[in-house]
């Protein structure tokens, strides 16, 4: 899927966590994400920073479609993500959107290429993803190949990170998110990944959403956004 | 994939998993076990005697009757006389009549005296004869005929001396060393408790329990090739078939109400039922501990899964985010719940099938139960199957939790 438009849309999107649809207010103080209208370009690498609680996290869940809006509508390349059924949404996301998490959370007990393995599953349907398609990958990521037998538990940080992003980019993904993922890491060790990281924009050509409070690294991105300036609920509480 | 998941993710907690699969393990096999034992039990007992119209015997409660004289569990209480045992042979409604002595033993086997009768009409099984695999039945008074399982576990052969012991123990005080019984012939193998007698003639019997001196003159005379002179006092039952089963219910009033002699006469298809309504009771106790005991197992099992589904919160986040769907996560702990559960429950029948293999012998020996492995059967998979539902359904609870929590937590890990 090849998408020259916009690559994130939201339009009048609010959202309220389940407990807070059944609360007797409806005031705005309730609202967890209020945006009227954001919009991302294909391609972009972007800079998200904002403090705890801010909706950072809700807001990543929002373009990930493992949560969907009260109101308003949300397009992801193109698509109409929340018109979309959860079954579907979660095939789209497995096809077009890589995540990389804090601490880049590979699931300790599987082996390295079970951990790449298991997104392209869920990307790819049925059809199993070749060993020369994750070993080019891992190549490309100077993760060496005799490492992808070993359980994930046994990495070091810096082999983390990137079986971490080849996890992200098994399905070739359009739209990649990157969760705070420098927070427990040392200076060297974040520069590092956020030079991988943007090598891999230049190579694989997507669209980068990189959530930090670490301003610090806004500098290496296009554009940095401030969840402040597009969650109005954040306006309204102050 | 998610089968390869699941399983690293059980390799992954060993010692938990090893823990919960053991409760498992030892639940299925007792309920295997009680469930096995419950149905062989019942047949072992079924097969035990064919044929036989009625049982004869001094008066006591039918079931022991039955026990005694037919699975050789327990005592008589009394003797019938042997005057009573030539008023029933000589009925016109009477075919046969076998009259059975027992009392004394030999190595811990039943020794059981009788005539010839016994080999020609005795049944067990579906009709079937006793057969002899080597040798003769009885042609002089201290020829004994014993069974499969007394010549294998004893070594003996045809032409061996067996010395009889007073009492049923396997160590005895006072034994019938002056009338020694010589083997002349081994019967096949039945899976009844004939296989654990030793069979000899009732004058034989009397005879050994006479002084030495009489004894002594007896073998004179049968070396002589005279006819010896025994008289038989009494016997411990009769086995009687019939000529028409009609006269069933007559004769059994008949016998009853005799005046000479106080006698009880069973059927024993009817015996056995009152029997096994009996056993029936324990039986369900049994079972019903059984069901409780896996019950606790499966609820252990949902426990651990329970626990580790809040330890998981990041491994779920990840799974979410890759493109799984909730369910994915539903199935995935039922997966693993399923292949513990799948797992013990193997293991389990291979337990019991192997603890029967090597046990049988014991508990033929020690209860006269005649137990066939046929563990490794359907009833075994379809309890498989059982164990395997009552996992998905008690696995639900972890399994909903997590589908929740996946649910409700997106990607957010934390």
């Amino acid at each position: 899927m090849t998408h020259s438009g916009a690559a994130i849309e939201f339009d009048n999107v609010t959202f309220r966590y389940p407990q807070q649809r059944f609360a007797k207010s409806s005031d705005a103080k309730d609202l967890a994400i209020k945006i009227n209208n954001w919009q991302v370009s294909t391609g972009q690498t972007i800079f998200v920073s904002g403090d705890s609680g801010s909706g950072k996290s809700t807001l990543l869940n929002l373009i990930c479609g493992t949560l969907t809006p009260t109101t308003g509508t949300i397009s992801i390349l193109g698509q109409r993500f929340s018109t979309l059924s959860e079954q579907k949404r979660d095939r789209f996301r497995a096809q077009h959107i890589g995540v990389v998490f804090q601490q880049f959370n590979l699931i300790p007990y599987l082996t390295v290429k079970q951990n790449i393995d298991v997104a392209a599953y869920f990307g790819k349907g049925r059809k199993a993803t070749s060993s020369k398609e994750i070993d080019d990958l891992c190549q490309q990521l100077n993760l060496a190949t005799e490492l992808l037998e070993r359980p994930a538990s046994q990495l070091s940080v810096g082999q983390q990170q990137r079986v971490a992003i080849a996890r992200a980019l098994i399905n070739r993904p359009e739209l990649l998110i990157v969760d705070e993922p420098t927070s427990a890491l040392d200076a060297s060790a974040r520069d590092g990944f956020i030079q991988l990281l943007l090598n891999c924009v230049q190579q694989y050509e997507f669209t980068l959403i990189f959530v930090s409070h670490d301003l610090s690294l806004a500098s290496h991105f296009e554009q940095h956004i401030k969840i402040a300036d597009i969650n109005e609920v954040l306006e309204v509480r102050a | 994939m998610i089968t390869t998941i699941a399983v690293q993710s059980l390799k992954h907690r060993l010692s938990a998993v090893l823990l919960t699969m053991l409760s498992i393990v030892v639940s299925v096999s007792l309920l295997l076990s009680v469930e096995h034992l419950r149905i062989q039990t019942k047949a072992s007992f079924g097969r035990t005697i064919s044929g036989v119209d009625l049982i004869v015997g001094a008066p006591t409660g039918q079931s022991n009757l039955l026990l005694y004289s037919v699975f050789r569990i327990g005592n008589p209480t009394n003797s019938v006389s042997w005057e009573s045992y030539q008023t029933l042979s000589k009925l016109p409604s009477v075919k046969w009549i076998i009259p059975i002595a027992l009392g004394d033993s030999h190595e811990g086997f039943r020794v059981l005296g009788t005539n010839t009768d016994y080999f020609k009409h005795f049944q067990y099984g579906n009709k079937q004869s006793l057969n002899i695999d080597k040798g003769k039945t009885f042609d002089a008074p201290f020829d004994a005929v014993i069974g499969a399982e007394v010549a294998e576990k004893l070594n003996y052969k045809l032409g061996d001396e067996i010395e009889m012991s007073h009492g049923l123990g396997e160590v005895s005080f006072t034994k019938h060393s002056e009338s020694p019984f010589v083997v002349t012939g081994i019967l096949a193998s039945t899976g009844t408790p004939v296989d654990r007698t030793i069979h000899v003639t009732l004058i034989g019997l009397e005879a050994a329990h006479m002084n030495a001196t009489e004894i002594h003159k007896i073998h004179e005379s049968i070396a002589a090739g005279e006819t010896i002179d025994v008289e038989i006092d009494s016997v411990t039952a009769m086995f009687i078939g019939l000529q028409a089963k009609m006269q069933v219910f007559q004769l059994q009033r008949a016998v009853n109400q005799y005046k000479k002699e106080p006698m009880l006469a069973i059927m024993p298809g009817v015996a056995f039922a009152e029997l096994w309504q009996l056993v029936a009771n324990v039986e369900n106790i049994l079972l019903f501990i059984s069901v409780l005991i896996l019950f606790s197992s499966l609820l252990g099992l949902a426990t651990m899964l329970l626990t580790t589904v809040r330890e998981r919160r990041q491994e779920m986040a990840v799974l979410r985010a890759i493109g799984a769907h909730s369910w994915v996560v539903f199935l995935l702990i039922q997966m693993e719940a399923l292949l513990l559960s799948l797992g013990a429950s193997i293991i389990a029948v291979l337990l019991v099938w192997a603890g029967f293999q090597f046990g049988s012998t014991w508990l033929s020996a020690e209860y006269g139960l005649f137990i066939e492995n046929t563990v490794l059967g359907i009833r075994s998979i379809a309890i498989i199957g059982i164990v395997s539902v009552a996992t998905f359904i008690i696995a639900c609870v972890p399994a909903f939790s997590a589908y929740r929590q996946s649910l409700q937590q997106g990607m957010s890990n934390k």
